[in-house]
This record gives structure tokens, sequence and C-alpha cells, in this order.
């Protein structure tokens, strides 16, 4: 700690700290544009100007750039002087100097950094009368919306775009004070990340193409804390509405997920919440009805059939799940997931839950010097982690700048330090990744070998010779990489294992965990290491329906045989997708009173004879569970008007209290009334939910007695918007089941984070206003980060797996994530598809010549029963004897990604 | 002293107010009998709300929100539309004159001269929701108070008609290959 | 001659009826009428016009607000005192209707003769000091309770130097016969040797009335109407007119004290015309007189309007009462 004197006041800060952040940190104003909290300082807009004074005799001072300063004891520091003030007058005024006057018709009017800077500066007369710089505009995809004419030059887009996210078409060029941020031409940005420039670029130069379609101010758009339904990562989001249409989809900061960054697809996919294909009334057989009638047919429905069965779902909530569960029983309930899933998220827990296993979020994941990365494309599959993973591959850089002395805030000269040393990332998957070229191993190879290869580090780890039918599974390659992995994973000071859901293997997973107890009885000193894991599952809510199963919890199969002697509520749940084709038409061919809750049409919906519309998760408020075990509350963002469409848990609870009469266990649920009694069932439901109550405030916390309100304190037209259909205005819809209010009027201070979306603070407009709510800069929120851990507790037998050969096969599908088009909701997205890869079976060099397919060539691929047609890509990354098929939603109509990896068969498909 | 100021204060100075006001026999009366005459209204004063056009025809409203962000009675309330050249513009734009303080802050709050406030206050009705106006009832034909403005002009955005460069004060682009010094 | 007699008792029976009908009719018409004087008064005097569409000159005005006034809900909320929030308003109404029964107007107009008639005068005053506080307390509202509470002490502060200064008057004359004290000015007007006597009633009857710039009771400002803040239609009304009738009488009784009632000069032409004349000549010059004062003075802070009463206007009182008795006494 330092003691510093700021204008005349002590405080403390941390030594060595920049002083921009150390003031910022004390909640002082201090303007910048360049400085990033996640990407250090370069010290290039000089308008964080402060006086430092040497010492007591010191009284002339020097003025020096805050950014670049580190916080010294005993320093004195003038901030509010004349003389820096004015410096900082006149840099802004230069700044200023060539910046439009077109903040009416810009994107991040009343949310941009430049704005609140200039009045912070008080720079309020443009003295410049000469001509202005104009330049050129760029397409920069359906995305980003470019308009260079207001660029500042401080970098901050090629920074973060090019050093902190690794994009390589977006640069600064041209030369002298012309300088041009864009791509070499009209393109498509391809980065995932593209779309944090709208939040990292302080002025209007990079906005949100989406939101601009429907444009709003940010005054004028409704939010509520989210959680992103994208991956199971459980990033924390912001959705905003206006006129009861989502209108974008922000970063809300989570010191230990997201922090201030979200991929593309958590941004742009919001469009299926207000698509028109969008289901919107109930139906009986087909016929439009009201929801009180769908809701009679549903209780009559499931009263003659006696009982019901139950199929949840990875996409709805821990609530609605639970309660599907209770209102079923456990021994008619499915989780909806194919059973080789199930079992591989039992096992993914099991190795969560062991005491030589340590869960670790993305934060800490930043801070793991050696990782490895176990048959998952996390630039497909868990975006937001890939981001995390190239920050890790830095600690080797800040390693050698705390060699050298050099502060690892100073951002250009620890770049210029490491050039391209980077920690140890060993990549191991089936085909190239996108981080491929920051690892320092890449391993191309068929799970089956993964998997040998992953049981081959932990046999060296533990010091032994790997068995021979690894070796033997293995090219003689690969066993000495597993050796020098082993090394390095063993030296590091904080190795990492990622694993996955993605290829649909279990022995992939049992192979991370057999590497995480090797790696901790190796490197166990007295004291047990516990082995730092993190699974990429499937969806965002896959480990909170995990943690529901249990031995009575019915198999996929089962239920289908079992649903059709009874009724079946399919909760969410495309089950289609999880079975061959033939199995699903055939259980419909039987079930004849199925009652479906979807948002979207689906073929499973379809057959259902009761369809209800499902609210989507901005619409409800709900509790998903991400891959670190955190709970995590996502809130309604707005009232649906529509009386049909209800939130998920009231659903199952309106069944449960018309069918109480008949159904024994559903008496519980009947008395359940609000969310708040939902929460106090679920925490009540299992001892690992004992903590539920910490996950969000209930319904009636209050600040002084006031909600919290879900509009800015600025929200304009309340008088106006709904003027036109009835000039009186109505009562703000009312949420008795949160502590959030549908109006402007609340708490102006003090939210708890797990319920504030609003980041705003008085002369910080843009999210640049995160500072002020902070333990420290780029820390935790104050208060707390939300959610709850939920796998605290650990078991502490030794995890044993043994390695199986699989069988051999001549050629193998595999399923190749997907991240654009993954599932129905991203599809619906103009935006996101526009931007998915092309569709693609890739294969290797070898496979394709033995099979006479060239680049190209449409071929039709055969698994079990079901087939799809896709144009051969030649990948020479592909391993040999392997077709990698994309699992996107188009494959997934035709071929359930459950069934791979597969044997398959490859016809060239005659033009 | 005392004395002499409360006698003044007590009775001096209420009697001669009282003859001020008995002056005011004779005057004559400043009212104006209005429905029989009409008064002058100066052309600042703050009636019934109109968007205008630019002088080449086109509307002025950007679609900004600053005027619905400045209502104290939140009675403004538009959304933004762009047309295929950038040009932004209201799709729609509606005032609750029911609700309307006439303050003029939206006209303050205006950055392009598009809501004026104009000298016409007799807008009663017997059914208040036709005081709801849309654009087509607000939008006129013509500059308003400020003949010769054009907001893009000097925007720096281009949009049709007026490529990067041809506003008013703008240098040609800058050609980003040129690498002289 | 029996039958003369008895003719004779049923005309001056039947006399009397016509004259209090008639006095009652004129008094509460011309109060009524006032209303619409004294909102013309005021737009003259504020560079307006006042009420002027509803009939010539807007005259019917005073009709228009009576129909009104009637036609209004006859409302009585629900946690008032019904019985006294009704009762309030007729007191208000009859204590200054009862107070004109001894206004002198002319020779042969005039309800009764009493040779106490000024102390009749006062005690009716006295008397509608309860109607203000009846109404406030009955309608269990605190405006209109802190208005009663006003009026209830400005009224007794009041009262007190208004009887006071009469006693000039009194002394003058020897009797509390109005008649009488009128006979007596034949010779000259009391305002001359009372003047400071005229000046304090003037200020009193103000008071009393409860007009501007002595209307704390009703004090819009802070009060909304004080203690009638919840009447309404017909009630109000009675409130209202009574306040009128209260500056008539006011009017008149300065008239009758100070201004020679309806004496009038006694040379040429002038001589003919009847003395009731000069009675409403000097009286309607009064009213205007305090309808100008109305639309000039402020309203004091209430204990200013203490202040005045008990500092200023009680020794000033006594003093014309100490003057007035040496003088008649040398």
């Amino acid at each position: 700690m330092a003691n510093i004197e700021i204008d005349g006041k002590h405080y403390e800060v941390k030594e060595g700290e920049n002083l921009l952040e150390a003031i910022l940190g004390l909640g002082l104003d201090l303007p910048y544009f360049c400085w990033h909290p996640a990407m250090g300082s370069v010290g290039s807009c000089r308008q964080c100007a402060i006086k430092v004074y040497q010492d007591e005799n010191d009284t002339r001072g020097k003025i020096l750039m805050g950014c670049m300063t580190p916080a010294k004891d005993g320093m004195r520091i003038g901030l509010e002087e004349e003389q820096v003030s004015d410096f900082r007058d006149h840099c802004i005024e230069v700044t200023m100097a060539n910046h439009p006057h077109d903040c009416p018709v810009c994107e991040e009017g009343g949310e941009c950094h430049l704005q609140d800077v200039t009045i912070m500066s008080e720079h309020t007369t443009r003295r410049y009368r000469g001509k202005k710089k104009t330049y050129e505009n760029q397409y920069l995809g359906p995305c980003i919306n470019h308009e260079m004419n207001r660029c500042i030059t401080c970098y901050r887009c090629v920074r973060f775009y090019k050093d902190y996210a690794g994009g390589k078409d977006l640069a600064a060029m041209a030369s002298r004070e012309n300088t041009y941020f864009g791509r070499h031409e009209d393109g498509c940005l391809e980065s995932i990340f593209s779309g944090n420039l709208v939040e990292v670029c302080p002025t209007g130069v990079f906005t949100d193409k989406t939101l601009a379609r429907s444009y709003n101010r940010k005054w004028d758009l409704q939010t509520a804390p989210s959680i992103c339904q994208g991956c199971s990562l459980g990033c924390n989001i912001a959705p905003a509405e206006r006129q009861g249409k989502i209108k974008r989809i922000t970063n809300r900061y989570h010191g230990e997920i997201n922090g201030y960054f979200i991929c593309d697809k958590g941004r742009f996919a919001y469009d299926h919440i207000n698509s028109d294909l969008r289901l919107r009334d109930c139906f009986v057989e087909n016929e439009k009805t009201s929801y009180d009638e769908a809701l009679q047919h549903t209780v009559k429905l499931i009263g003659e059939a006696g009982s019901c069965i139950g199929f949840g779902s990875e996409k709805a909530s821990m609530e609605e799940n639970l309660l599907l569960k209770a209102l079923v029983g456990s021994k008619n309930f499915c989780s909806g997931m194919p059973a080789a899933r199930e079992q591989q998220l039992k096992e993914v827990l099991n190795i969560y839950k062991n005491a030589r296993t340590e869960l670790i979020s993305l934060k800490a994941l930043e801070a793991c010097d050696c990782i490895l990365v176990l048959g998952e494309d996390l630039m497909a599959s868990a975006p937001r982690m890939a981001l995390s993973v190239r920050q890790a591959t830095r600690n080797l850089s800040f390693e050698l700048a705390d060699q050298t002395r050099i502060p690892r805030w100073q951002d250009e000269a620890v770049r210029t330090l490491a050039q391209n040393e980077r920690s140890p990332l060993i990549m191991a998957t089936v085909s190239g990744s996108e981080l491929d070229e920051i690892a320092s191993e890449k391993i191309h190879a068929a799970p089956a070998q993964l998997t040998a290869f992953g049981f081959a580090v932990a046999a060296s780890l533990e010091g032994k010779t790997c068995l021979p039918e690894i070796a033997e599974t293995l090219a003689g390659e690969l066993t000495e990489k597993a050796k020098s992995v082993a090394a390095q994973l063993r030296t590091a000071k904080k190795p990492l294992i990622i694993g996955g859901c993605s290829l649909n293997s279990l022995a992939l997973i049992q192979a991370c965990g057999q590497i995480a107890t090797a790696l901790s009885r190796a490197r166990s000193n007295g004291t047990v290491f516990k082995t730092p894991v993190s699974f990429v599952l499937p969806e965002v809510n896959s480990l909170g329906l995990a943690l529901l199963l249990d031995d009575h919890t019915l198999k996929l199969e089962e239920a289908v045989q079992k649903g059709s002697e009874k009724a079946a509520i399919f909760l969410r749940a495309d089950i289609y997708k999880h079975l061959p084709f033939e199995v699903a038409e055939k259980m419909f061919s039987s079930i004849s009173s199925g009652i479906s809750f979807s948002e979207l049409p689906n073929r499973t919906a379809d057959k259902c004879k009761i369809n209800f519309p499902a609210a989507s998760f901005v619409e409800q408020e709900g509790t998903v569970v991400n891959n670190e075990g955190r709970a995590q509350r996502y809130f309604e963002v707005y009232a649906q008007a529509n009386p049909s469409i209800k939130e998920g848990w009231r659903n199952l609870l309106n069944i449960a209290k018309g069918i109480q009469g008949s159904l024994a266990q559903a008496k519980p649920l009947a008395e359940l009334a609000c969310f708040d009694d939902v929460s106090h069932f679920v925490r009540n439901s299992a001892p690992v939910f004992s903590t539920w109550d910490q996950v969000a405030p209930d319904s009636k916390f209050r600040i002084a007695g006031m909600k919290i309100p879900r509009q800015p304190h600025r929200y304009s037209g309340r008088t106006s918007l709904q003027a036109n259909i009835k000039v009186a205005e109505n009562k703000a819809p009312e949420d008795s089941d949160s502590p959030l209010g549908f109006t402007m009027e609340g708490a102006p201070t003090q939210r708890p984070p797990a319920l504030n979306a609003l980041t705003w603070s008085p002369g910080w407009n843009s999210n640049e206003a995160i500072n002020k709510f902070q333990d420290e800069i780029g820390g935790h929120l104050r208060g707390g980060d939300p959610g709850v851990l939920l796998l605290r507790e650990k078991q502490g037998e030794d995890l044993q797996f043994s390695f199986t050969k699989a069988q051999s096969a001549e050629l193998v599908a595999v399923s190749q994530s997907r991240l654009f088009d993954s599932c129905e909701l991203t599809v619906l997205s103009a935006a996101l598809v526009q931007r998915a890869d092309i569709r693609v079976a890739m294969l290797g060099e070898a496979t394709a010549h033995k099979l006479g397919i060239q680049d190209g060539d449409l071929i039709n691929i055969k698994v079990g029963k079901d087939g799809i047609s896709l144009p051969a890509l030649i990948d020479r990354s592909v391993p040999e004897n392997l077709v990698s098929i994309p699992n996107d939603i188009h494959t997934q109509n035709e071929l359930s990604a459950a069934l791979l990896p597969a044997p398959c068969q490859i016809v060239r498909a005659v033009s | 002293m005392r004395i002499l100021y409360l006698i003044y204060d007590y009775i001096v100075s209420n009697v001669k107010s009282v003859w001020d006001v008995f002056s005011h026999t004779f005057t004559k009366a400043d009212t104006v009998e209005y429905p029989d005459e009409m008064p002058y209204l100066a052309p600042r004063f703050r009636g019934r709300i109109v968007l205008t056009r630019d002088p080449d025809g086109k509307e002025r409203c950007v679609a900004c929100n600053l005027c619905a962000v400045s209502c104290p009675t939140d009675c403004i309330s538009l959304q933004k539309a762009e047309d295929e050249t950038g040009r932004w513009y209201p799709e729609f734009f509606r005032i609750n004159f029911s609700r309307c303080v006439y303050c003029g802050l939206c006209e303050e709050a205006c950055p392009t001269y598009s809501i004026q406030l104009t000298p016409d206050f007799e807008m009663a009705e017997y059914n208040r929701q036709n005081m709801v106006y849309e654009k087509e009832h607000l939008l006129i034909n013509g500059t308003g108070k400020y003949p010769n403005y054009s907001f893009y002009n000097v925007s720096g955005k281009a949009v049709s008609g007026r490529k990067k460069g041809e506003g008013v004060n703008e240098a040609p682009p800058v050609d980003v290959k040129s690498l002289l010094p | 001659m029996n039958d003369i007699g008895t003719s004779a008792v049923q005309s001056t029976w039947l006399l009397n009826v016509v004259n209090v009908v008639a006095i009652l009719v004129f008094v509460v018409g011309s109060a009524a009428f006032t209303t619409w004087v004294e909102r013309r008064m005021l737009g003259i005097w504020q560079d307006r016009y006042g009420p002027n569409r509803v009939g010539p000159f807007g005259v019917l005005q005073v009709l228009a607000d009576m129909i009104k006034l009637l036609w209004k809900e006859d409302w009585v909320p629900s946690f008032a005192d019904k019985f006294v929030f009704v009762v309030a308003p007729t007191i208000a109404m009859f204590v200054v209707v009862a107070a004109f029964a001894v206004v002198p107007v002319a020779p042969g107009i005039g309800v009764v003769d009493l040779n106490v008639g000024l102390l009749f005068f006062l005690a009716m005053t006295s008397l509608g000091v309860y109607a203000v506080m009846f109404g406030a307390y009955a309608s269990d509202n605190k405006y209109a309770l802190l208005g009663g509470l006003r009026a209830a002490a400005q009224m007794v502060s009041y009262e007190v130097f208004m009887g006071l200064s009469l006693m000039g008057v009194v002394m003058l004359t020897g009797t509390f016969n109005l008649r009488e004290i009128v006979h007596a000015q034949e010779d000259g007007w009391f305002f001359i040797p009372q003047f400071i006597g005229m000046v304090i009633f003037f200020i009193a009857g103000i008071a009393e009335s409860h007009r501007t710039p002595f209307d704390l009771p009703e004090a819009e400002h802070e009060l909304t109407a004080g203690f009638h803040t919840e009447y309404s239609g017909m009630k109000f009304g009675m409130f209202f007119i009574g306040e009128y009738v209260s500056v008539l009488l006011t009017a008149a009784m300065m008239t009758v004290l100070f201004f020679g009632g309806w004496l009038g000069p006694t040379w040429g032409f002038l001589a003919y015309i009847p003395p009731v004349f000069w009675f409403l000549l000097k009286a309607g010059i009064l009213v205007l007189l305090m309808i100008l004062i109305r639309g000039s003075l402020p309203r004091p802070r209430y204990d200013q309007l203490m202040a005045f009463g008990w500092k200023a206007m009680l020794p000033l009182a006594m003093v014309n009462l100490l003057i007035t008795a040496v003088v008649v006494l040398l």
C-alpha cells in the first residue's frame, strides 16, 4: 500500500498501480481515452494529465500522464490544479478539432465517452475554424457500423482487436496524421469479438448496426440483469428493450466471468425474441385457444392419463426443470438429453466434485500459465473462454516484465519485450482451431486418439509408461508429445486442463479427469495440489440439469417408451435433435397427448396435442448454472403483454394447481404462489442448493423502501409512447416476483450487482461508468460479483479411469462446433446468419484422396439410417479417416448430433 | 424617528397604495377581448409545436431524441429510422399535447431547428384523444423561423447528394494510401 | 272607530311586514349585486374589465353565479359533523341580516327602532364568530380548523375596540338609539369630532367581515379557503353572501354613526330628493372604498394583525374615548 496525497487529501492506494487507475479506483474523476482497464496503458491520448510533486519542498511539480506513472508512497498529486486542467482542456480541444458535428445522428450519442470527457475537461467552445478532416467509411459487415470521421485516434480498437482478441483484419493505416482504422478492404470483420469494438471505442466510429435498425438512445432503453443463453459460460449481459422489442444486448460486467467483453454470439443473437416466427398463442389440436382453455385441456389430459412424463431441457432454467421434476415425480422425469450426454455431465460433476480438482472462473483462468485443451474448439463452443485462454498465454510476458521491472500495465512495453513469447498452450483438437496460432503445441487427431493422448499424458505424469493399447492407438510422435506436455504441466505455476462435451465423448472427459488426478498426485507435496479444470458444456444450464439427475431419472429412450403410454410434457425440449429420426417419429406416432412449451416452432412442438408458447429468457426470471457451477439469476427485461406467454415456472405452477386433486405430488407445488416460493422450493429440494437464497435478493428486497428501476432515470416518452392507442396513460406493469420495477422510479444508487443492469454514474454516461461500480479497477463489483458457486463441497476419493480402446472404424464422422448457426436462437439473427462459416464437411487430404473426393464436391454422409449432403472441403488439419460435419441447426434437423462421433459412409453425390 | 417611520409605514404608505390603485380608475384596460379581437403574438410565442423542413424541402428532424429527453412531461416520443443514403428520420413522431406544457425545452434542445413552437394556441378539443398529434399533423412545408439552416450541410455525415468532404468547412476525404509527408 | 283602530293596527302590521321583506330582499339582493360591483371595480382598478359577458355590462353574472351555486351538488363531507356543518352558514347569514334590523335607513324605513340599537348591532356581530368557528370545527379539516382558529381570535380581538370606538358617539349623543344618533347629527356629522373613532370602526368593520387585508381566516395562499374549505353549493353561498351583507352592514353603520345617516343637503332642489337616496349614496361610496382597499392593500402576517389590534387600535380607541369624555365633561 502507498499513501498518496491528492489535492491536499490523503488516500491509500496500491503500490505500483498506475495513478489513473488509482485515482479512478478512489472514485475521483480523471478523463482518459487510450487507457482501458483490461488492456493497460499506452499513454497516447495525453488526456489523463496530472501534476506530480517530487517531495515536500517541491512547489513547481511537473505534469505527467496518470496512466503512465506508477503510484509511490508519499507522492503528492495535483488533480484539479489550474495548470493541469488547462492542459487537459487544450488536449481535448486538439482531439476534438476534427470531430464532426454529428452527435444527433450518431448511435453513440448519449453514451459516448468522448462526450463525457469533453464535458469533464470543460471544453465547451470549439475555437478551431479551419476545415475538418474527413474519411471514407468502410463496410464492416452486418454487425458493426463504421464512421471514421469521428475517430480520435486513441488506438483502443486495434489494441483490442489485434492485441487482445487476436483479430487480424483491423489495423491502423496510412501515414502521418491521416491515421485510418479499418480493414484492408471492405468486408465483414472476421473476429468473433468484433462486437466489443462498440463498447471499446470511446466515440462513435464503431457502432452497433443491429441496434441502428431501430435505434434508441441509452436513456430510452429498459434493461434488467440477464445471463447469456448462448453457451455454458453464463456471461452476464444487459438486454435492452423498448416498445416490447429487444433492441440490443450489451456486456454487463462480471468480475469473475466475462469482465469487459462478450462474444458476438452473445451480443447479436437476440432477433429470435422479436421474431415473427415465435409462437404467440396457445393451441389445442391445432386450434387457437386462450391460455386458460389450454390449461384446462392440459389438466384434463394429465388427469386422464393418471401420470405424466416430463422432458426437461438444458435450455430451461433450474426453476423450470426442478418444478417439472417435482410435478411429474422423479421417476417420470427425463432430462431431455441423450443418455450419452447425461453420462458425460455426470462424469463432469464427478470430476468437479473431486478433492483433487479446482473449479476456476474465467478470471482465474487468465492467471494460468500452462493450459491443455483436450478436444474443444473453444472459439466455437465457448468463445469467451477462448479469449481468456488467449490472455492466459500472456503470462510469460508478464513474468518477463516483472523480471525487467516493467509494470504489467505498460502494455506496449510488455508486448514489445515479450514479442512472440507465450506461456504454453497445448491445443489437442480434431481439426484446426483459431487458437492454434498461439498454441505452443497443436495436435490434430481423432477423438479416440485424443483420449489416448490424454491417458498418455496422465501416465507420463505418474511416471509410468503408457499401456500398450494406448501406445497402439497413438502414433509414435504423439507419445513423445504427451511426455513433453506432462513435463510442462508439472513445472507450470498454475496448470489448467480444459475439456468438454463438444465431441460427445465420455472417454475424453475421463481422460481429462485422469490427467487432473495424475497431475495432482504428481504435484502434491504434503498438501493436496488441486488441479484447475474447466469443462465446456453443451448448453447454458447443462450443469444445473445434471445436478437434478438421480438414479430414478429416465433415460431418453425409456422416457420415449413410457411417454407413449402416458401424457408427456416437453419443456423447451426438441427431442428430435437428440434421437435418430426414426425413433423420434415412432414415439410420436404413439404419443397422443404431448404438451409442449416452446418459444419457436420445432418438430416436437408440431407433434404435440397442446402447445403453449414459452417465454424467452428476457420475459421471465430464472436461474441457470454455468460450467463453473455458478448459479446466476436472470430477470424479466420487459413485461410480456401477451397473456398467453407466461413465465415457464408459472405455467408449471398453474398446471400443478389444476392437477393437485388427481396427482399427489402436485399438491406441494400448488401451494407455491410466487417466484420467491419457487426459490425456496429449490433451496429446500437438495443440500447442493442450500445457498440458493444468495443467488440474488428476493422480491421483498428494497433500498430505503424503493424497488430497483429497470428504466434509466431519464427514460423519455412516458406520456406519449402509447398515446396513439389510448391517450390516458396505463399504469406501469407491476412485478411482484422480483425487486425490480418497470418504471424509472426507484433506488438511484447502491443497487446490488445482481440487480443492476444500468451502468451510469453522474458525468459518466458511457459504459466506462463501470469504474464507479467496482471495488478496484478491473476487480469485483462492489457488493460482490453476482451468483453463487454451488459445487463447493469436495469428495475425497481418488478418481481412476481406465482407457478402453475404441472399435476402429474405417471412417468416422465427428461433429464440428459451430458458433453462429448452432441453434434456432442464433439462426434467426439476421446479422449472425450472414457471418456463419460456410457449411462444409471437412476431410483430410489422404481420406479425400482415398475416396476420390475433390474440394467442393457434394457428398452424402450416411450415419446409421440418417444422412446428410454437404459440400466437401479438404483441410490438412483434419486427421485421417475422419469427416467433420458442422453441428449447425440444419445438420441437427437431418442428423442427430447425439449420434456422433459414429462410423459413417460417404458417397459422392451425382451432380 | 422610529415613530415617524411607523406612522409612515402604517398610514402613509397604505394610503398611498390605496391612492395609486384608485388612480387606475381612469386608465385604459390592458385586456384584449380575445375571441372578438386577436391579440398580437410574437414569433417567439410558445404555442403549437411543428416540425419544419430543410431549405431543400427535406425533413429536418433527424430523430436524435433530444427533444424527447428534454421534455419535462415526457410527451414526445419518436423512433429513429434511416434511409438507404444514411439520412436519419423519424419513423413516427408523436406529441401528446394533452400533456404538453409548452415550455419550449424541445425547441432549445433541437440541434437541427426542426422542432419549433409557433404562435398558435387554439388547440382545444372536446375529445382528449384528438390532442395526440402524429408526424403528419406536425410536419409543415417550410423552414419556420430559421430559413437557411440545414443540419446535414455541417454534420460531416455523408447523405444523399452530398458525399464525404462536400459539406461546409470539410476537407476532401483523406487519401489513406498516400505516403507523402 | 273600532274599525279604524283595527285597520290602523292591521296597516301598521302590514306595513311592518312590507318593510321587513323589502329591506331583507333589498339587503340580500344588493349584497349579491355587490359581488358583481366588486369584481367590476377590481377589474377597473387593475386595468382590466372584470365580468362583462353575461347581460349588459356583465350584470347578469350574479345571476349566473347564483344559478351555478344552486345547481351544485349539496355535498356534506362524510367525516363532517353534519348538523353543525349545516347550521354554521345559517348562523353566518342570520346574524348579519338580523343586525340590519336596527339600521335606520330613512324616516319610515327600518325594521325596528330599538333604544339599545347600537348594543344590538354589537351583539349580533359578535355572534358571527360562532358561525365561522362552527363551520371550521364541523368540517374536520386542518385548513378549516386553522382558519377557524384565526377567525375566532381575530374577531374577538377586533370586537373589543370596535365597541370602544363607538362609545365616543354614544357619549356625544347620550343614547344607544340609532335614529336619535342620526338626528343628533343634524348640526354636523360625527366624522369630524369622532374622526379617530370613525377610522377605528372602519378598520374593525373590515376585520369583522374578514375581508382583505384582514382575510386571514380564509387566506387562500396558506389555507386553501380557510374555514369554508369544505363548503360548496348554496352553503358556501350563504357564507359568501353573508360576507357581503356584512360589508353592507359596516357601510350602513358608518353612514348612520358618522356620516349623518339619511341626512342630506337642505338647500335648493336637493331638499326634494328623498332621504333614502342620501343614505344609499353614502353607504355606496363606503362600499366602494372597502372594495378599493381590498384591491390595494396586502394581507399582513398573523402576528402583525394581532399586534396591530392590541397595540395600536385598542390604545387609540381608549385615547379617543378619554378625549371625548374630557370634551363632553367640559
